[in-house]
Parts: structure tokens; C-alpha cells; sequence
């Protein structure tokens, strides 16, 4: 794993090739000369294939991943990704089928999607499902565009403002700018709820409507939640549901019956499809029956006679993408809920939420409990270690985990927490791993205390140490250039 | 208890006890009462081997590249997958890390990303490269809100009619709140030259796409300087198999040059997951959207990969950021960077080759046939436009019958051309099957 990769480019010579091609086969046909470009693909390598596998599987190796250790990074629900969900998504019918192929050769793929959308509804208590947006920042961005038609489509000109409560993730507030509405923040209260009393204040005629994650990312469950969402609809605004934390809740609430008129799902969260470095992931939305008719299309329907087929709901926002959605990852979602069932699902659920509890009160004697209750899927810690140095940082405990073989949690978030640790344990990991990485976190509040140089120094023993990130930024190198990385290193 | 949930009943006691709790439920008791556990009525679950045969069944309802031929394009296209690239993207080191928050141990990840962008960058001609957004379709509206904050006190966007039709529409859902005025596309046929005549001093950006959406070639050497002497930005939307051998965007004076990668290596896939690229000149780094990529070292002195410039995202900058873009489409930019690899100079000029001398082929002997008219005034590098002697809906059906997924019917698009079908031919359709086209559209 420790292995230095050069970059691919390092390894080019003129006349390789990685690919086998058939000949064009066919009398030729002049190309137009003055449109060809100018500079012979300057800068593209050439490899053969077996470099180029060995150069992308030795870069592989430099890699933390699922597969090879636990994540426990919060709010991002880095839970196993089945491997039956990789055979399901390249069946050629389903990865080798064009997206604008008639629906009558599309019949499968159809009746796919139409099952997600009812069973996502199902399990989140929403009339209606699109499956088009392509992550959860989409969703949202969809969820909005939405409130926004519904109030315009009433003749209510004046709401702009979008309440986003302290503890919120930065794409909520990032979403509700690119619509061209206003931020109004929330407080929370001492018990890591939404403060109520700066809720009715900032509640207005110029509501739009308020984006809430429940369980929030303190870990909690909003204890107000049926109070808060009659309070938004009382002013006549609208309740958004952000899912990133909906791992938590399924069979145990349903927005939709909560009060919630809008919700994205992350798929690559609750529904295991894989993060993939970053994406892709599917951020499918659900809302009450009276948004339905803003939804993004194409939504899939049901026939009289038993086909399926694509419509445009009648006052569509329009499309959020070309095409379907991520369809891959919704082909792992279907997956997903046909292998664990009603039954199954509530279990991920519970053994998310006891994990993260025994971790929880594992660990909280030597790292505070940001607020302390009974968690959800996650728990936000403070690595403020009693005894250590003031130096040693939540940062530090961080990198020195990865010393010890794990992914170290979400840190310095929520911006609300100071030195936050927001550890989502999720439940696919076994006791003796919780345990281990337990006792883990234990050592190092001792070497904190002890040996404080040693946090500093870590890692040690990843592939890199601690970055020169300031210098990245600074003289930034975006693409292969050799001359300005020569010189970076004879620095 | 699952197959996915290696927690057992004796272990839940244990830690049940631990927590001081006396059963699962009392952890739940924040939620509200009537609301708590209810029943989710779901089919029951099914065993591994039972959804197998399920998926079998669902898959096979579909027609698919391995038992039909394809001519259908349309912003998404049947090249060539090479299998090196989904071994990479069946590594569980790649597809089962998340976004590289950590860098010590995201290398893998962050190399990738970072011969992505350079990948890109040559391909394009153009100076820096993000790590992907979405799909083609919103790179191209992203363009369109970076454009917006770069040339200030401008909310005209003009979109030529050869903008994919979809895209136009994506890019009109993303600006429909932010008092943006959108023209350009209205008129069925209007060129390029009709849409830099809306370029005026209200204008923030011009997009154009090359090829178009009817697969025609232009030469826009000259546009970005003449866009840019209106005080407004250029946008070129890209295919990034006709760079191969075609003129750039850079070559063009593009600002911004965006594309859709799923010809790198990503298959068809229903339409997604696809790839979203998004380029731009260098002085415009801090305006962008989404992740970048970029050198450094370690405090050893070791070269390494990282995250950069990252003031611009929401997670830091909240409502203030360029984009709300969070996740992205990092594994299709690792299989796009994998297929360029393999592909390299030659590979990659082959295959625009191989497409474009089967695509002249096949409009060469559908022009030959009696009733069938191909639109070629122009040059054409994948796809073209064929005036058909019936509806397009029923000559896709006949061919259908022959195991042939047709070309892309035009009539709700582009009416004016009558009954018009867009057929794409890529390096999949040998000559071969081209001929067993011809002769089925011979017999309808």
C-alpha cells in the first residue's frame, strides 16, 4: 500500500497501444481537413493494457475503502455494499440498453423503477417518487425548485426565504442561494433541537419553507419535529426533509406521516449503493400528493393493461438531467429492498442506531458527548481529551487513528460542535470491530496524554503523511505537467 | 439478522445492557408515539438465488446492445467498452471509498482524479479541469451560473438551437429561479450565427455545441473572440470521441467547454450513471463548481495528491459557494481516465476515425435508396439526419422487428424536417450490420 505510483503519463512511449480495434471495413471518405484539430492529441499517453492495469491497480492500493476496513465517516453511512448489487446493475439489459430505446423494449427497466418509486414512498410515507435527480445536492435543489413553483403557482409572489437550521449540511443553504432565495439561520437549543422560540420568530409571510435533516447531524432525532412542521405550515410554508440520515428511520418513522412535504433519499447512504470515490450516488426525491404535479419527469407510471410507461407530471420544474436518473444505482437500491424486505429494513435500522449507542456510551467518559441523549445512527463526540495538552486536536486524533487501520470519523462537523467527532458506526459492522475501534479510541486519548507528540506526528503509516496543503493551493498543479512537478520536489 | 448484519442476538444483550437500556425499542423513544414503527408494507424478501432470476427476468424484458443493433444516439452513444476498464471499476478500493476527505489515505482516489483532469485538459485543449458533475446536461448548466458570477451585471444567457434539446432544458430548470433571461433556441433551424447575433451587452454567456445535436461539424475558430468582444463568455459543448480528430474547444476560444463522457468507457446503462465534464481557462479556478485535484507534498517531502482550492465549495462556504454540488460522479471519471489510458493517441483517433468512415458509409448507401433523403450539406462526424418516406414511429417499428433499434425520431423536436430521423453510427456497427439496416429501411 505504501508504494509510490509516478503518473500515468510517466509512462508513455510513442506507438503503444492499451485497445484491440477493428479496421474501419468500409470505402473511405475524405476527412474535412479544416476541421480537424491542430495538435495531435499533445499530452495524451500511450500504454499498453497491461501497464495501464497495474498503473490504476497499484493506485488502488493506496486506497481506504469498505472493502478493506471500517468507515465509520458521519452522516455519510459508509455501510457494505453487496456484492450481488454489481452482478445486478451489468445484466445487459440493464447496462447495455439505451435510455431513449421505445418504452416497449424498455418494459423491464420501467416496471424497476416503478417498484423503487412505490416502495420509497412506502417506507418514507410519500404519495409520490421521482427518480431523477443524480445526488442528494440535486434532490435538494429539486425539493426547492418545487416549494418555490407551489407558492408561485398559488399566486403567493413574496415567499424568499428558506429557514436551515445552525446544524444543517452546507449543501442546504448552497441550495436554497442557487434558487435565488434567502438563508435564514435557526439556532439550536441546549438539547440539540431546533430552538422553537427563534423558529416562531424568524416564521413570516415570507416563508418558503424550512429544510430540516431528522435525525439532525448531532446524531438526534428532532424532539419537536411534529411541532415544528405544523408551525412552517401554519405560515403557509413548506417542510423539506433532508435524507441523509434516513438510515436511521426505516420502519421506525415516516416523514411523510411526520409532516414532511418533501424528502430526498440518498441512495448511496440508506441504500447501499456504493460511493464510488465520490460518486456516483442518486438523491431520488418523495413529497405529498399536492407537490406532486411540480415533480421533475420523466416519472414512470402503471397502464390499465399492465405496461409501464414514462409521463411528465402536468406542472413539472422540468427535467433536473438528461435521461432517467442514475439508473445503475437505482437497480441497487431495488436490490436492496427486495433482499432485506419490510422486516430486514427495520433491523438496519435498530442495529444502526445500537451501534452507534454502544459507542456512544463506550466512549463518552474521555470524549464528551456533544449533547447528551440517546443517539440515533450517529454520535457526535468532542476530542477534548481531559489532561491532554490544548494542542492536541480533534484533527490530531483523527490522523492517528489511521495509524490503527481505520477511517477516521467525520470531524469539525457540525460547525456547531466545537472539535467534533461524529462518529456513524452503521450496521454492517460486528461487535469485535465496534470494540476494537473502542479500544482504539481509548489508546489514543491515553497517548494524548502521555505522548502527545505522537498524535501530532500521525500517521506514520499511511501511504503519505500530513499534506502541504496551503502550497496546493497556492502554486496549484491541476493538470500533468512535468517541469512544474520536478520542481515542487526539488523544493 | 441478515447476511449484512453481523450482529447477534447474544451481542445485542450485551450491548443493550451496556447502553442501560432493556430492549431495542427504548432507543426510539424520541420519536413520537403514534408515529413509531409502522408497518411498511413491502413484498416479502427474497433470497439471493430468487433475485437473481428476478433481475434475470426484469433484464431481459429489455432490448439491449447484445441482441439488437443500435442506431439510436442522442446525447448517448454504443462505443466500444474495453473490459480492462470495469475490472478497475470493480476494485472494492475504488468503489467503496468515499470522497477524498482524508488524503493520506485516498490516493488512489485523488491520482485518479488528478489524470482525470489532466486526461481532460489534453483532450480539450483546455486549461483546468473539475472532478465531474453530474451529466453532460448539467455541466452545461453549471457553466451558465459560473458564467453569471464571472461577467457581472449580465443575466442574459443565449443557447444555440444545436444544443441538445434535453440539455436546453436542464439548463432552463437550474435557472429558473434566478431572474435569467434564456433565448437563442427558439426558432426550429436556427444556426449558430442566428444565436451569436442575440450575444449583446446584456449577455453573460454564449453556448454552442459541436457537433450539434443533429451530429453536424462546425468551425468555430474565431467564435470565442468575437463572443468575447461583446463582453461575454463562450461555452462549447463538446464530444469528447470526435476530439479525437476534430478541432477543440480551445481552438474555438472557448471559456468554458463542457461534455458528456459517456463514450469513455461507461456504456449505455439506461442512461446513467454518466459523466459530467466541465473545463475552463485557468483564471477562472476560483469561480468553478464542484472538486478539483492537486499536487503537493507531504512532510517528507513525498509527492502527493489533495483536495485544493476548496473555499469555493458548500461545505465551507455555505450559501455563498459557486454550486450546492456535493457528490459527483468520481467512478465514471476513473473509468473515463482508464479508457483514455488504454486508448491513448492512436486509440483515440482510431475510434473517431472508425465512426466517422461508418457513419459516411451508412448515410451513403441510405441516400442511395429510393424515398430516403440524407441531410449532408455539412460535414457530419457520427450522426445525421435522414428524411424518411413514412413516419419515423412506424419505420422504427418494422426495424424493430428485425432486432434494429432505429435512429432518433425528430418530428417533436425539429417538425420543420418532417418525418427526419437522426441515425448514429459508432465502431459497434460493423459494415455488416449497416448493410442489414440499409436493406431492412429498403423494405419498409
Amino acid at each position: 500500500m505504501n508504494n509510490e505510483e509516478p503518473p500515468i503519463f510517466t509512462y508513455s512511449q510513442p506507438g503503444k497501444i492499451g485497445v484491440n480495434l477493428p479496421a474501419a471495413g468500409v470505402e473511405t471518405t475524405p476527412l474535412p481537413t479544416e476541421l480537424l484539430r491542430q495538435d495531435d492529441l499533445a499530452g495524451f499517453p500511450e500504454l499498453t493494457e497491461p501497464e495501464v492495469i497495474r498503473h490504476f491497480t497499484r493506485i488502488s492500493q493506496r486506497n481506504y475503502s469498505i472493502d478493506t476496513g471500517f468507515y465509520p465517516l458521519g452522516s455519510c453511512t459508509m455501510k457494505y455494499n453487496p456484492k450481488l448489487h454489481e452482478e445486478a446493475a451489468r445484466l445487459p439489459g440493464f447496462a447495455a440498453a439505451h435510455p431513449l430505446q421505445d418504452e416497449e423494449l424498455s418494459q423491464g427497466a420501467l416496471q424497476l423503477m416503478y417498484e423503487l418509486q412505490t416502495y420509497l414512498g412506502e417506507i418514507s410515507g410519500f404519495d409520490a417518487v421521482s427518480l431523477q435527480p443524480a445526488a442528494g445536492a440535486q434532490g435538494e435543489l429539486t425539493g426547492i425548485l418545487v416549494f418555490r413553483a407551489y407558492h408561485l403557482d398559488r399566486g403567493d409572489t413574496q415567499r424568499t426565504e428558506v429557514l436551515v437550521p445552525d446544524s444543517a449540511h452546507g449543501t442546504n443553504p448552497a441550495t436554497a442561494a442557487m434558487v435565488g432565495l434567502k438563508v435564514i439561520e435557526l439556532k439550536s437549543d441546549a438539547r440539540g433541537n431546533v430552538d422553537l422560540a427563534d423558529l416562531k420568530a424568524k416564521l413570516s409571510p415570507r416563508t418558503a419553507g424550512m429544510m430540516l435533516t431528522n435525525p439532525n447531524t448531532l446524531g438526534l432525532f428532532e424532539e419537536h419535529i411534529v411541532e415544528i412542521c405544523r408551525l412552517v405550515h401554519e405560515a403557509g410554508g413548506l417542510m423539506y426533509g433532508d435524507g441523509a440520515n434516513f438510515n436511521a428511520i426505516l420502519g421506525i418513522a415516516k416523514p411523510g406521516e411526520l409532516g414532511f412535504d418533501f424528502m430526498h433519499y440518498n441512495l448511496h447512504k440508506t441504500f447501499t449503493t456504493p460511493h464510488g470515490g465520490g460518486g456516483p450516488g442518486s438523491g431520488a426525491v418523495g413529497c405529498t400528493a399536492a407537490l406532486a404535479p411540480y415533480l421533475p419527469g420523466p416519472r414512470v407510471r402503471r397502464r390499465d393493461d399492465g405496461r409501464y410507461e414514462f409521463f411528465t407530471p402536468e406542472k413539472s420544474i422540468g427535467r433536473m438531467k438528461a435521461f432517467h436518473g442514475n439508473f445503475g444505482m437505482l437497480v441497487r437500491a431495488w436490490t436492496y429492498i427486495r433482499s432485506m424486505g419490510a422486516t430486514g429494513l427495520r433491523a438496519v435500522s435498530e442495529t444502526a442506531v445500537l451501534n452507534a449507542n454502544y459507542v456512544r456510551v463506550m466512549l463518552k467518559d474521555i470524549y464528551p458527548q456533544a449533547i447528551d441523549r440517546i443517539c440515533m445512527h450517529e454520535v457526535v463526540l468532542r476530542g477534548q481529551i481531559a489532561g491532554a495538552p490544548k494542542d492536541v486536536r480533534t484533527l490530531d486524533i483523527a490522523k492517528r487513528l489511521i495509524d490503527y487501520g481505520f477511517h477516521p470519523p467525520t470531524i469539525y462537523f457540525p460547525l456547531i460542535v466545537p472539535e467534533a467527532l461524529m462518529i456513524e458506526p452503521t450496521e454492517t459492522e460486528s461487535k469485535q470491530t465496534l470494540d476494537h475501534f473502542i479500544a482504539t479510541m481509548r489508546r489514543i486519548a491515553a497517548e494524548a496524554v502521555e505522548t502527545p507528540e505522537v498524535l501530532h506526528a500521525a500517521p506514520t503509516k499511511a501511504p503519505v503523511r500530513r499534506l502541504d496543503e496551503v502550497r496546493a493551493a497556492r502554486q496549484p498543479i491541476l493538470r500533468y505537467d512535468a517541469a512544474a512537478i520536478a520542481r515542487l520536489q526539488s523544493e | 439478522m441478515t447476511h449484512y448484519i453481523p450482529i447477534t442476538d447474544a451481542d445485542r444483550r450485551e450491548m443493550l445492557k451496556a447502553i442501560g437500556v432493556e430492549q431495542i425499542e427504548d432507543l426510539f423513544i424520541d420519536v413520537p408515539e403514534s408515529h413509531r414503527f409502522p408497518p411498511l408494507n413491502l413484498p416479502p424478501a427474497l433470497s439471493e438465488p430468487e433475485l437473481m432470476a428476478e433481475l434475470n427476468r426484469l433484464s431481459e424484458l429489455n432490448a439491449h446492445a447484445r441482441r439488437y443493433s443500435i442506431f439510436l444516439g442522442a446525447g448517448a452513444y454504443n462505443h466500444f467498452v474495453p473490459a480492462a476498464v470495469d475490472q478497475i471499476l470493480r476494485r472494492g478500493e475504488f468503489y467503496t471509498a468515499y470522497t477524498p476527505y482524508q488524503p493520506e489515505i485516498s490516493q488512489g482516489t485523488l491520482q485518479a482524479i488528478f489524470e482525470y483532469q489532466s486526461l481532460i485538459c489534453a483532450l480539450t485543449g483546455m486549461e483546468i479541469a473539475n472532478a465531474s458533475h453530474y451529466d453532460g446536461a448539467t455541466a452545461l448548466a453549471e457553466s451558465a451560473i459560473m458564467a453569471l458570477n464571472v461577467v457581472r451585471n449580465r443575466r442574459k444567457i443565449v443557447v444555440a438551437r444545436g444544443v441538445n434539446p434535453q440539455y436546453r432544458a436542464v439548463l432552463r430548470t437550474y435557472l429558473q429561479g434566478l431572474d435569467v433571461e434564456i433565448v437563442g433556441d427558439e426558432t426550429p433551424g436556427a444556426s449558430i450565427a442566428d444565436a451569436l447575433a442575440h450575444v449583446d451587452e446584456q449577455t453573460a454567456l454564449l453556448i454552442v455545441q459541436n457537433p450539434d445535436f443533429l451530429g453536424r461539424l462546425h468551425d468555430l475558430r474565431g467564435l470565442g473572440a468575437q463572443v468575447q468582444a461583446r463582453g461575454a463568455l463562450l461555452a462549447i459543448h463538446f464530444d469528447p470521441i470526435a476530439l479525437g480528430l476534430f478541432q477543440t474547444p480551445a481552438e474555438a476560444g472557448a471559456d468554458i467547454a463542457t461534455g458528456e463522457g459517456q463514450p469513455l468507457g461507461l456504456g449505455l446503462a439506461f442512461g446513467g450513471p454518466y459523466l459530467g465534464i466541465f473545463t475552463t481557462r485557468q483564471k477562472y479556478v476560483h469561480k468553478i463548481a464542484g472538486r478539483i485535484v492537486g499536487v503537493t507534498k507531504d512532510v517528507d517531502g513525498r509527492m502527493a495528491y489533495v483536495l485544493t482550492l476548496r473555499a469555493r465549495e458548500q461545505d465551507i462556504r455555505r450559501e455563498r459557494a459557486t454550486s450546492n454540488i456535493c457528490t459527483n460522479q468520481g467512478l465514471m471519471a476513473l473509468a473515463s481516465a482508464v479508457y483514455m489510458s488504454l486508448m491513448g493517441k492512436r486509440g483515440m483517433r482510431m475510434v473517431a476515425e472508425i465512426t466517422y468512415q461508418r457513419a459516411h458509409y451508412a448515410a451513403k448507401r441510405i441516400a442511395s435508396l429510393p424515398g430516403y433523403r440524407v441531410l449532408a450539406d455539412q460535414p457530419f462526424f457520427r450522426e445525421f439526419v435522414v428524411q424518411c418516406p413514412r413516419p419515423v414511429a412506424e419505420i422504427n417499428a418494422a426495424l424493430r422487428a428485425q432486432g434494429i433499434i432505429g435512429g432518433y425520431d425528430l418530428s417533436a423536436d425539429e417538425p420543420q424536417l418532417g418525418n427526419a430521423m437522426l441515425i448514429a453510427v459508432t465502431e459497434m456497427n460493423s459494415p455488416a450490420e449497416i448493410d442489414r439496416l440499409v436493406a431492412a429501411l429498403a423494405e419498409v
